[in-house]
């Protein structure tokens, strides 16, 4: 019987063979990507625009793919084991992630978290029954990261650090998963790859893995227009501290998203595409649209980080029909 | 009559690098004007054009938010305790 081909396999695999998942952490990654077509209207028809729906993983985030890795890279290298607790600063995400996962492989799990994170948050990450210490508001995430060393300092053998500001397997899952899922999603035709910076491990992995194949595409990182701003998950380099992963030299571009366009873009996809997303999304597909109408032809590939529900609760959805209705949304075309 | 503000981070730039300033007025618009009498630029960032606390701000009044509370005419009394809070970033 002749070998089924590569896309054969996929198809039979993901759609008519009934697969048994032997643990929630073989559903991380492989996320869909969606073609955007109605905010897309007015750009050149050469352009096509494509989004990655991150918030398909189990833990409802992008942030699944790093922190397995680094969790499996600590078990492999010693530096987690049985007795030990794991330990990071997070402004949400990677929180629920390593919540997830520390449940799954057996290890109690500590959070450090700016107190004003999203209430869905918190009780997400409760619900998975990690502990979790609040840093002051006031400081950011930021607070979370020096808050969290002095935890660490007091007792570090108590505990492993996945460290995902300056863990070098935080981009590496990039480098393994998503950029090899979007360069096959696109049948290699990628031109332009857009994504918002909070560690910098999406944008850094993803981006090296791309340019290995293609030098030509370009990686363009979003980030907040200000050190003050609204884009929650996203951060303003030039007034934080720099994560040890971020190496600017390899973005080709930078773009400033400016929170009132991101909250804007955030009510079109799901008014007029149906997706409902976070903030970091608004921003991604802002910045992506942007770039798509100067171009004549290319295909260009976004990250949404996750999906809207847990910041149902935010200002981002406070009053959002009055504004609306009173035309304060600056749509972009 | 004089309250404590708490100021965030990426405002600190304004206010010579305190995370902490005294200012005056009989309620939150008026507080922020005093504000910006003293630390210029700071209500731009704070309020938008047309007057109103940025969406992605969040001004507590001894820990409520004003959204709750009578916004920008919530009063205030000496020793209220005034916090200024962004959104998140990163990670």
């Amino acid at each position: 019987m002749a070998h089924p081909t590569a896309a054969r396999w996929v198809t039979a695999e993901r759609l008519r063979e009934p697969k048994i998942i032997h643990s929630v952490l073989d559903l991380i990654g492989d996320t869909p990507l969606i073609e955007i077509r109605k905010i897309a209207e007015g750009i050149s028809p050469g352009v096509k625009i494509f989004a990655k729906l991150e918030g398909f993983n189990p833990g409802g985030s992008v942030k699944d793919r790093p922190a397995l890795k680094m969790i499996q890279e600590g078990i492999k290298s010693g530096k987690l084991a049985p007795g030990k607790i794991i330990i990071d600063s997070t402004s949400g995400n990677t929180g629920i992630a390593l919540a997830m996962i520390g449940r799954v492989l057996g290890y109690p799990v500590e959070l450090v978290m700016p107190s004003n994170v999203s209430a869905e948050r918190k009780r997400i990450i409760d619900a998975y029954g990690a502990k979790v210490t609040y840093s002051d508001p006031l400081e950011g995430s930021d607070g979370a990261i020096r808050l969290c060393r002095e935890i660490l300092h007091k007792e570090p053998e108590k505990y492993f650090k996945p460290d995902q500001y300056f863990n070098p397997m935080n981009p590496q899952s990039h480098y393994e998963t998503t950029g090899p899922e979007i360069y096959r999603q696109t049948n290699g035709q990628i031109t332009h790859f857009i994504a918002g910076i909070g560690t910098s491990g999406t944008i850094m992995g993803t981006g090296r893995y791309l340019k290995e194949k293609n030098p030509k595409i370009r990686v363009i990182a979003v980030e907040p227009d200000d050190a003050l701003h609204g884009l929650e998950g996203l951060k303003h380099m030039a007034t934080s501290i720099v994560p040890g992963i971020y190496q600017e030299s390899e973005l080709d571009e930078k773009f400033p998203a400016a929170t009132d366009a991101a909250y804007a873009m955030v009510y079109r996809l799901s008014q007029e595409e149906g997706i409902l997303v976070g903030q970091s999304s608004g921003a991604a597909m802002h910045a992506t649209l942007q770039i798509a109408r100067k171009l004549r032809s290319g295909v260009l590939v976004t990250v949404f980080p996750d999906f809207g529900d847990k910041y149902l609760t935010t200002n981002l959805w406070v009053g959002w029909r009055d504004r609306m209705a009173v035309g304060n949304l600056q749509f972009s075309i | 009559m004089s309250v404590r503000v708490r100021v965030p981070t990426p405002l600190r730039k304004f206010t010579n690098g305190a995370d902490e300033v005294n200012a005056q007025g009989p309620n939150v618009r008026a507080l922020v004007d005093d504000l910006e009498t003293k630390y210029p630029g700071i209500k731009e960032r704070i309020c938008d054009e047309t007057g109103k606390v940025r969406r992605f701000v969040n001004v507590y009044v001894n820990g409520d938010d004003i959204r709750f509370l009578q916004n920008l005419e919530t009063s205030l009394k000496e020793g209220d305790n005034i916090s200024i809070v962004p959104a998140i970033a990163g990670g």
